[in-house]
Parts: structure tokens; sequence; C-alpha cells
């Protein structure tokens, strides 16, 4: 990658980063609603993939989605907006977080049930296809939706008639409180893709080079006529699976662990061996961190949407 | 092992409470679902069952609904008595095959030769910023299928007595449990004495007009009623407690009374449980006692939004209910 990509590659997982850590206060604090799922620790997998992505080409988000809205590009004004329940939000308030998307930038949709995107993002390439249009389809999961019978389903139809689509499983090792080795029989999701006959590749997600090679083979297929691609990006969610999940469930030592391969340290070394000097990093850092900051205050200022609104908005 | 201490319980404690017993008196009883093992479930209802009974009786299950319901209706057709756990009701749509297709019919189709004595129990409704797919009230959609049972406690104890009959009973049972219900204090017997299914109580004598409700929405149907009462209107309000079979005859018997019959719940109005007692009122002898015409309360139609002043309109707040109730009676 070259250096420039990649300083843009460091500010977007910086802003998923800074945006999840706020969100986090925010919740603390008692301002925001609902519940939220954190992004922390996985953000070379959004950024990786989505920044392969080209102008049509759509994704198909999960409950988790604040950094693949961020990685598609969302404004996180309109996104902090969308999680302190305003009118200004990028659903107008009646998303929150688990619906957050911005449509327009080619997010299918944040998603409230497990493995409920896929088929959407399956449709989508199909769309493609019948369309004769030059875009691919990524739809994102957890290691908990493959056990989804639609994520079945969807790889089989999308094996079948070759669509232009490339499926990623961020395995955090946790599906809320379930650790993968009780929810497999098997050693590595992308075994799964044998029994649909498309190629399967596990990937080191914390390191976005080992990330965005993969991707780029992925992509290339599904472009060119090659059919779907089922991805596992070896990953960890370092926060609880909601806000009020201390994750008690994990063994001691293990969040540290991962840590220590931090995936936005990874991408800071790298720049710095490549020559970007502290101070361009230092740089990008504030500008991500004052993005944030009038996110916050944007969400903020706006209204609360009308309820005179809501019945109108019931059918299109 | 009987007793009848009265202690106030959480609703959610009552749960745990009965399950636990219900799993130390029956061999035949487990329970499976997601994350309900060490994680003690979405909503802590099954905190140290793991921990009392072990995992092949408290099983933690990958999410794959359609597939723990299923293998639920498959031990009960062994003569098991699973419990399972939906974590939200809104994945019950993920097993609707399983429920509608396989739950509802074995028992019929094969002639009456085997039975399927499980419970389903999910959380269900708003009023916590759960937005669209984790907020609904799908009640009716299991009414309306012959073959299922469908349970909605509005109390610790009625959910005590009515999980062990529904346990009990040979047939598929959907439990309702309102998310916010499971923080509501009341007196619980520990008694394993069950309470029927199909049996309504009158929470609130009153004379003026009879309204039927249950699970969380009785409890703001209560409380409007008597912030009405305070300006002399005299409500009767019914709780259901189970939905099918449903106790029509206390709702008849109460309406003879009153003359006067309004539903209230938080499902949608449109092809809801109240339009169906409504009709069976009705078409019953009380018709010819009903003074006016009938009130139905419930969500407006639309799906439940995220933003809390959305919400909040969508939903029935005790001052709608009491809102409504007050102008349907002028
Ligand atoms: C169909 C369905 N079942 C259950 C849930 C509840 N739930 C939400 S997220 C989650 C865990 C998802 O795990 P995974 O797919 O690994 O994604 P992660 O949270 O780790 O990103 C569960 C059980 C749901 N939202 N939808």
């Amino acid at each position: 990658m070259k250096t420039e990509v990649l300083l843009a590659r460091f500010k977007m997982m910086l802003l998923m980063r800074r945006f999840d850590e706020t969100v986090d206060r925010l919740y603390a604090a008692g301002k925001l609603y609902g519940t939220i799922h954190l992004y922390i620790g996985q953000e070379a997998i959004g950024a990786g993939i989505c920044g392969e992505l080209q102008h049509g080409d759509v994704i198909a988000s999960t409950h988790r989605g604040h950094g693949h809205n961020v990685a598609m590009g969302s404004d996180p004004g309109a996104m902090m907006a969308e999680l302190l329940g305003r009118v200004t939000g990028l659903c107008h308030g009646f998303g929150g977080s688990m619906h957050i998307a911005d449509q327009k930038l080619g997010n299918l949709g944040a998603n409230g049930i497990v493995g409920g995107g896929v088929p959407l993002a399956t449709g989508a390439a199909l769309s493609f296809k019948i369309r004769e249009l030059p875009y691919v389809a990524v739809s994102f999961m957890g290691d908990g939706a493959p056990n989804e019978g639609c994520v079945h389903e969807s790889l089989n139809i999308a094996a079948i008639w070759k669509l232009p689509i490339v499926f990623v499983i961020e395995n955090n090792q946790y599906g809320m409180s379930a650790p993968v080795k009780d929810t497999y029989a098997i050693e590595r999701l992308s075994e799964r893709a044998v029994a649909y006959g498309m190629p399967g590749e596990s990937i080191d997600g914390q390191d976005i080079f080992k990330v965005v090679e993969a991707a780029r083979r992925a992509i290339d297929r599904a472009r060119s006529g090659g059919g779907p691609t089922l991805l596992e990006m070896i990953t960890y969610r370092y926060k609880g699976h909601s806000r009020n999940d201390p994750a008690r469930y994990r063994p001691a030592g293990e969040l540290d662990a991962w840590k220590a391969r931090d995936p936005i340290e990874i991408v800071r070394a790298r720049l710095l061996q490549d020559g970007a000097s502290e101070a361009r990093l230092a740089e990008i850092t504030a500008e991500a961190e004052a993005a944030i900051t009038a996110a916050v205050a944007f969400g903020e200022a706006g209204p609360f949407p009308d309820p005179k609104d809501v019945l109108p908005k019931v059918y299109a | 092992m009987i007793q009848t201490t009265t202690a106030e319980t959480l609703f959610g404690k009552a749960l745990n409470w009965t399950i636990a017993t219900a799993m130390e008196t029956d061999p035949n009883v487990f329970i499976i679902g997601e994350d309900i093992g060490q994680f003690g479930g979405a909503f802590g209802i099954t905190k140290g069952l793991v921990e009392k009974f072990g995992k092949p009786r408290v099983l933690d299950t990958p999410i794959s609904e359609a597939g723990l319901v299923g293998v639920g209706v498959g031990a009960a057709m062994m003569g098991m008595r699973p419990i399972v756990e939906i974590q939200f009701s809104d994945f019950l749509v993920n097993a609707m095959d399983q429920i509608v297709n396989q739950a509802a019919k074995v028992h019929f189709m094969f002639g009456g030769n085997v039975n399927v004595p499980i419970v389903i129990r999910t959380p269900f409704g708003g009023g916590v910023g759960l937005a669209a797919q984790h907020s609904q009230s799908l009640e009716a959609w299991f009414y309306h299928v012959p073959g299922l049972k469908v349970v909605a406690p509005s109390t610790p104890d009625d959910a005590r007595g009515l999980l062990f009959a529904s346990i009990d009973d040979p047939n598929p049972v959907i439990f309702f449990e309102h998310k916010l219900l499971y923080s509501v204090k009341g007196p619980m017997h520990e008694s394993i004495e069950r309470i029927p299914l199909g049996k309504a109580v009158v929470r609130r004598p009153g004379k003026d007009a009879t309204v039927v409700s249950y699970s969380f929405a009785m409890h703001k149907t209560l409380e409007a009623a008597e912030k009405l009462a305070a300006s002399g209107i005299d409500l009767e309000v019914i709780d259901l407690r189970t939905l099918y079979p449903l106790d029509i005859g206390t709702v008849i018997a109460s309406v003879e009374r009153t003359g006067r019959l309004a539903v209230s719940h938080e499902a949608v109005v449109r092809g809801g449980i109240g339009g169906d007692i409504i009709a069976q009122v009705c078409g019953s002898k009380a018709f010819s006692k009903l003074k006016g015409p009938v009130l139905r309360i419930g969500a407006k139609e639309s799906p439940v939004p995220y933003s809390p002043p959305l919400e909040s309109y969508v939903l029935p707040s005790v001052e709608h209910i009491e809102s409504e109730l007050r102008a349907w009676l002028k």
C-alpha cells in the first residue's frame, strides 16, 4: 500500500476507534438510549475491506455496525446524531445504533437480526448480475451468524449462481457469551466454504496488510465473474458484547494478549518504518479526535424528531 | 417439598425459581437457548442453573433459532419437557417453521399419536430503546395458530404458577414475558401449585366498563383505571394471563355487569387479540347488554422506532390509555 493510502486507512481506523470510545463514554454518562455494540479491536477489517471497494459496490453490515459505517464514509456527526435519537441522524432517529446506515454510500444497513443482512447482500449481488453491472457486494457477519439457516442458504445460492459477492466472517472469538469453540466443530470457519463450492481463506484480521491482500483477491474474483469467496477474519472485540456486558466469560489475560497486536498500532509501526514522521501521525490523530468532538457537538445540537412523522414513514 | 411461604419477589426471579424447581422435580425438564449457561441469559433469567444442573440439562446453543426450537420439538416428541429460551421474541420469526409447521401440527396430523410438550419462553415488547427488530409484540400470530397455547403473565406469582402449568401441558406453549416485567415486584408463593391455563382474573372490580388486558400493558391499564377512579369512573380490569385458551367466560360475565368493553394491549391494534375478544363478546349473550361502541387500545400501527419521543408516541402509555378510556366513556 502506498504511504498516502495507508495514512488514509490509519485515519479511518482512528475515527472508528475514537467514535466508539466516545460512544462508550456517552453511554456511561446516560446520554444514549437502547444498546450499543462497539467495534473496538476489529478496525483493520472494516477499513481494509471497505477501503478496497469502488463507487457502486455495496456492503451489508451487522448489529456491530459503527465501524462499517465509518469505513463506508458515513458522516460521524450524522452517526452520532442517530445514536442520540436526533432527526439529524442517518436514519432520522428511527433506527438507532442497531440500524445505522447511509444507503447513499452503499451500505444496505446495520441489522439487528444475526445473519439477517447476508441474504440482502446476496440479493444485491444478484441485482448486479441481472443488470450486468461491474459491482461487488460484501456481506459482513460475526462468527455467530454462519450458524443461522439463512446464511447457509445464501452462501449456496451465491455459489450456484456465481454471484459477485464476498462473505466476510469477523471472527472476534465470541457470539455474545458463546466462545467459537463451543459453537463450531470445525477449526477454521472458512472450512465451511468447501461445502458450498467456493474458495475460503482464514486471515489474520489484526493485520490490515493481510486483510487487504485477501480482500483484493476475493473482490477481483467477484468482479470478474468468478463468483463468491468466504473470508474468515480472525480478530477480537476488546469490549463486552453490548452495553452492560462486563465480559466475565473471557479467560484472564486473553484481552491483553490480543491488545499486544492492536490493529491500529500495527499500521502506526509500518507507517513509521516507511518514513512517515511522528509529527504527521500526531497531526492525523488530532484530526480524527477533532472530527469526533465535532460529531458529538453536531449530534447534541440536533432536535429530536417529531412524532407526527412516524406514521407517514410506515409505508413508502 | 411443597412450601407456601409468600415473599416479595421479582418477576424475573420467580421465573428462575420456577425453572429450577421444575428441573429438580422432573428429570425430563431441561432448558436450551442462546447464552443461557454461565452468562445466565440476556435478561438473567437462567442465572445459576448451569452451576446447579450441569451442561447436559442447561444447554448453550449456537445462534440457530430454527434449529434449537426444532431440537426442542424432537426431544418433546420423545417425552422430554424442554424449555426453550428465545432471546428476543422477534427471533421467534427465525424459528417460525418449527413452531407453526412442526410443533403446532405434530399431535394433530399424526392422529394424536404423539405430543409436543415444549415451552418456548421469550421476552417481548418495547420501552427500552431497542428499536424495530427487538421490540415487537407478536403474540397474535401465535394465538392465530391452532395447536399452540399462548401465555402472558403479569405478576411474579402468575409467572410461577403458569410456567409450572405450561411445563406440564402436553402441548406447545409460547410463554411471553414483557421485558419491563422482569423488574416488577410482587408476592410469590414458593409453591409448586399450578395456575391452570385459560383462567383470567379480575384485577380491579368496577361497574362502569370492562377493560381486558394482559402482561405489562395490564399494569399500565390498572394505573390508568386508578387515575380515572379519582374522577368517579369505576373500571373493571381483567388480566387474561393466558391468551389461548382464552377465558372469554370471565370477560362475558363482566361485560354483562358493566355493559361496556375495551381491550388494552401493547401490540398494534390491527389484527390483534383485542379484536378477537371483541368479536367473541359481540357474538355472545353479552352483546345485548352493550350500551355503546367498544374500544381497542394498542400501539400505533408502526414498527417501534428508536428515538425516545418517537418510541413513546408509538407505544401506549398510561396517559394515553387513560385519555382513550376517558374520551370513550364521555
Ligand atoms: C436471529 C438473532 N438471534 C439472536 C440475536 C441476539 N444477538 C445479537 S448479537 C448476538 C451475538 C452475535 O455474535 P456474532 O455473530 O459473533 O457477532 P459479534 O457480536 O461477535 O460481532 C446475539 C446472540 C439476534 N440479534 N438475532
